[in-house]
């Protein structure tokens, strides 16, 4: 009796867990179907291509746990990579440096993009606005004051250091002859480059540094044990003392700063700022964060959770280019993957809800 | 052991309205130290909102509260937590997706450094001192690492008096403690009630179980549509008398001046 509840504990705790399996299970099938595509270069490239969902899905997770929701991300997104761009060009144009232009325009994006999530928390926690209704607001505020920044034409002529910080890896590896950080070892010739080995693109790691900050707040402080008391029972949390509106606040700006530094990766990444720049990663990015075991109810999630949703995500995409299947098969199978988390989720509530 | 010089806590004139309702109507309320005050009155007689707005819930439209004899501003709970005044509510609130500890020290967690430097919560601190103040009210829970969620009512009932408990109360507010408790657990919670007021915590206790609040309470306030209509010492009346009041069957003591 005793082995057949235990037997039934252990079974639950790893459907519970069924998205490592799952993630897991992508990868063997991605590498055996596809062509190369369990490799160093491909998985890099995995981690690169799921960083907009990565940086948004993080910032949500908090939102989605007080029992929110942040839709203006998508195009706070496009905001801060067009200001960001737009400072580096003015500034390099004005005859700034390039480090002086670049580090500008990036704390400059990262500045602005704090104002977004400041009105959005103001607009949920002291007007008691909707979240959805605030937040789809500024998804329209933020996509406009985009374009008329950029009017209406894409960022280009980026000072060219850009390139080599958003394509540049922390290590490079040139096996038994030469190992750097941050730049290529030099004077190679076109064979020992083709040999080079680059491990961890610096977008990458930018990323994973600023979800670690989060992860570590929100699993570890008071500010995230408040994050979740909100969510399970904001009448408790006021009750115990904690002052929510402030905490709804901060809460808005930190997924407003995921997004803005989003913004700022994408900048990196392809060079330039475009005011639609990953709004098509919002509806990804929830994804990520309910695949990650957090109920849009509110209460529940983790950033891990979070990662893993993003990162099934991002490897079915890069498994189906793989395999040359069409992309517009992604949303079919990350719709499928939705529905089954969700699934998962009612089906087993006892064990979902019972321990730490 | 009464000492009726100063009251350690003094309502005047409180006022609360939602909408065009008055749900509590120029209340008048003294309580001293290591005294149970029983508050009484009919459902929607104002019970839970006075306490409500001496606990920093709401704010009163109208009165002012005196705290050891000066003036007080609660403004939220945080500030009536501070000065020291706990309460146990009706609708408990409690985070159903927290464990049992983390509700105790909920907005009061406990931090430890780490690294040297970034506090962060210190969850076996916090694990041990709940079970201390647990085991001091002899109350079960299967393990304070459960979820409310999986708690039953009387077991969420104990946390959120533990919460209150462990935190020092200089004046507690019960607002139906005893509700959702079986037999046994409610003469804990009455046990509990002459225990903290003997140690001289002065204590106020809404609950319709008459039987209760006869063998616990001092004193007696009765409210009825928001209003104070008669006080008693509990020696120097009879349950009958009580029930006729709260009713409305017995006219209060003060109904001539409010109709005046
Ligand atoms: N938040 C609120 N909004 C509107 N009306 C309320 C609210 N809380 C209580 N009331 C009303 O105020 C009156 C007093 O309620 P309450 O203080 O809960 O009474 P009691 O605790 O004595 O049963 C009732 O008529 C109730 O419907
Ligand atoms: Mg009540």
């Amino acid at each position: 009796m005793i082995g057949n509840q235990k037997a039934r504990h252990i079974f639950l705790s790893l459907i519970r867990r069924w998205i490592f399996f799952f993630f897991a299970a992508e990868i063997v099938f991605f590498s055996i179907t596809g062509t190369n595509y369990f490799s160093l270069k491909n998985l890099q490239n995995i981690l690169l291509a799921s960083t907009t969902v990565l940086l948004l899905a993080t910032g949500e997770t908090f939102v989605i746990i007080t029992g929110g929701i942040d839709l203006s991300v998508g195009f706070v997104v496009g905001l801060s990579s067009v200001v960001c761009a737009k400072v580096m060009v003015d500034l390099e144009a004005a005859g700034l440096s390039q480090t002086l232009s670049i580090s500008s325009g990036i704390i400059a994006a990262l500045i602005l993009g704090l104002l977004p999530g400041l009105v959005n928390g103001l607009l949920v926690a002291n007007f008691r606005v909707p979240p959805f209704v605030a937040t789809f607001g500024m998804y329209g505020i933020a996509y406009g004051s985009a374009e008329i920044i950029c009017n209406n034409v894409p960022v280009h002529n980026l000072p060219t250091s850009v390139a080599s910080m958003g394509h540049g890896y922390l290590f490079y590896w040139l096996p038994g002859k030469a190992f750097t950080f941050l730049s290529k070892p030099e004077n190679l010739t076109r064979m020992e480059l083709k040999d080079l080995i680059s491990i961890i693109p610096n977008v990458t790691m930018i990323t994973f540094l600023a979800i670690g900050v989060f992860a570590f707040i929100l699993a570890k402080t008071k500010f995230g044990q408040h994050t979740y008391a909100i969510g399970g029972c904001t009448t408790a949390a006021e009750r115990a003392g904690v002052n929510v509106k402030n905490h709804l606040i901060k809460v808005y700006m930190i997924s407003s700063f995921f997004a803005s530094l989003a913004g700022v990766m994408y900048v990196l990444r392809f060079i330039t700022g475009r005011a639609p720049a990953g709004s098509a990663r919002l509806l990804d990015a929830v994804v990520a964060v309910v695949i990650g075991g957090a109920s849009l109810y509110g209460g529940t999630g983790t950033i891990l959770g979070t990662v893993i949703g993003a990162l099934i995500i991002g490897a079915l995409e890069i498994g189906l280019v793989n395999l040359a299947i069409p992309t517009y098969n992604l949303h079919i199978a990350v719709g499928c993957i939705l529905i089954l988390a969700v699934l998962v989720d009612q089906f087993s509530p006892e064990l979902v809800h019972r321990e730490d | 052991m009464v000492d009726k010089k100063e009251p350690l806590l003094e309502v005047k004139r409180i006022t609360k309205k939602f909408g065009g309702l008055t749900a509590v109507d120029n209340m008048d309320m003294q309580i001293f130290p290591g005294e149970v005050v029983g508050l009484l009155g009919d459902n929607g007689a104002g019970k839970s909102t006075l306490i409500k707005v001496i606990s920093g819930v709401y704010h009163a439209d109208a009165g002012e509260i005196f705290f050891k004899g000066k003036p007080v501003r609660i403004g939220n709970p945080m500030e009536a937590l501070k000065i020291g005044i706990e309460t146990i509510y009706q609708d408990l609130a409690l985070a159903e997706n927290l464990n049992v500890y983390s509700n105790i020290f909920l907005g009061r967690e406990m931090l430890k450094k780490f690294l040297g430097l970034i506090k962060v919560l210190d969850h076996e601190y916090m694990l041990n001192e709940s079970k201390k103040v647990l085991d001091q009210l002899e109350i079960e829970v299967p393990s304070l690492r459960n979820k409310i969620r999986t708690l039953s009512g009387g077991q969420r009932q104990a946390v959120a008096i533990s919460r209150s408990i462990y935190w020092d109360a200089k004046f507690l507010i019960m607002d139906e403690p005893t509700a959702a408790l079986g037999v046994v657990e409610q003469k804990k919670v009455l046990d509990l009630v002459r225990k903290l007021s003997s140690q001289g915590v002065p204590i106020i206790i809404i609950s319709h179980q008459l039987h209760d609040v006869f063998s616990v309470a001092d004193r007696l306030v009765i409210m009825r549509r928001g209003k104070k209509i008669a006080e008693r010492i509990t020696a120097k009346t009879t349950p009958d008398e009580v029930v006729g009041l709260i009713v409305g069957t017995l006219p209060g003591d003060y109904d001539n001046i409010n109709n005046n």
